[in-house]
């Protein structure tokens, strides 16, 4: 007789088996801002150079697409840090929103 | 008032000006009114047991349904960006805003009461630091977005509007804190 000492152990989960939250932790999001009728385009530029250190042509060129082409993407990585970003756009008052790197 | 002046450099410097009667009247009140709401909305905290436990606050998980508090707690994810509301996107939203928005609210009342620790009730002479200049900024910009979105502000928004509407005596005061605004970012950012 076959003595059973423990729970055999399950295989690892392969990539493919694993769920959708864990196999997005790589994937980049990115920070999108959505032009609004309300924010300044100086305000805006100011917020995106003190927010992310951007220099002023930088944050000027991505004011201007957020106005001219309606949105732009300001920063992209983790989940985290891209979630981070969004909050900190919405204290400064623009509208912000993450999303997934397509 | 005139426009904003810097004295001072670095970390000394000092951002001045001087409010008549009527305008620290009025952007007072209209400060005091999104304070208002914003502490409407922090009273809505769901019941969560578990909350209790930990002492981790969270928020609700739905925008509100007032356009203008909406406008100051926006949603972290749109979903029309992808092509359709998908329940991921919803999902994601939900739980972004439970997390997010007590430390949101928090943070747009220190503004708020920066502002209000600084201009004083009746006028007068406001002299700033750089952090509560920075805070006049944000807490400006929100009485903007609250009166912006009350008044269906749009980008080709004449400067002024036909008499018979109804929004013609506000739009002055939007005006007004938009040259606020504008004229402290000048000074604050060279």
């Amino acid at each position: 007789m076959r003595v059973v000492l423990s729970a055999p152990v399950e295989p690892a989960p392969t990539v493919e088996e694993l769920p959708d939250e864990l196999v997005g932790a790589d994937t980049p999001w990115q920070t999108i801002v959505w032009n609004d009728p309300v924010n300044l385009m100086s305000y805006v530029t100011y917020v995106f150079q003190k927010l992310f250190g951007y220099d002023k042509q930088k944050a000027t060129a991505l004011m201007m697409d957020v106005h001219q082409k309606g949105r732009a993407t300001v920063t992209s990585g983790s989940r985290e840090k891209v979630e981070g970003d969004v909050a900190k756009l919405h204290a400064a008052g623009l509208w912000a929103t993450m999303q997934r790197s397509s | 008032m005139r426009a904003w002046k810097r004295h001072g450099r670095g970390d000394r410097a000092r951002y001045v000006a001087v409010l008549d009667p009527a305008e620290a009247s009025v952007l007072r009140g209209l400060v005091g009114q999104v304070e208002d709401m914003l502490s409407g909305r922090s009273d809505v905290v769901p019941q969560d047991e578990l909350a209790e436990l930990t002492g981790i606050r969270t928020g609700p998980s739905t925008a509100p349904d007032d356009p203008v508090l909406a406008r100051l707690l926006p949603e972290f994810h749109r979903s029309e960006a992808e092509g359709g509301a998908g329940a991921d996107g919803v999902a994601l939203s939900a739980a972004m805003r439970s997390v997010h928005e007590p430390e949101l609210i928090a943070a747009k009342r220190d503004a708020i009461a920066t502002l209000l620790a600084t201009c004083p009730a009746g006028g007068g002479r406001v002299e700033l630091t750089v952090p509560q200049a920075e805070a006049w900024l944000t807490a400006v910009n929100d009485v903007r977005l609250a009166l912006g979105t009350a008044l269906e502000i749009t980008e080709d928004m004449p400067d002024q509007l036909p008499p018979d509407d109804p929004r013609t005596d506000h739009l002055p005061v939007y005006h007004w804190l938009t040259w606020l605004q504008d004229s402290l970012l000048t000074v604050l950012v060279p």
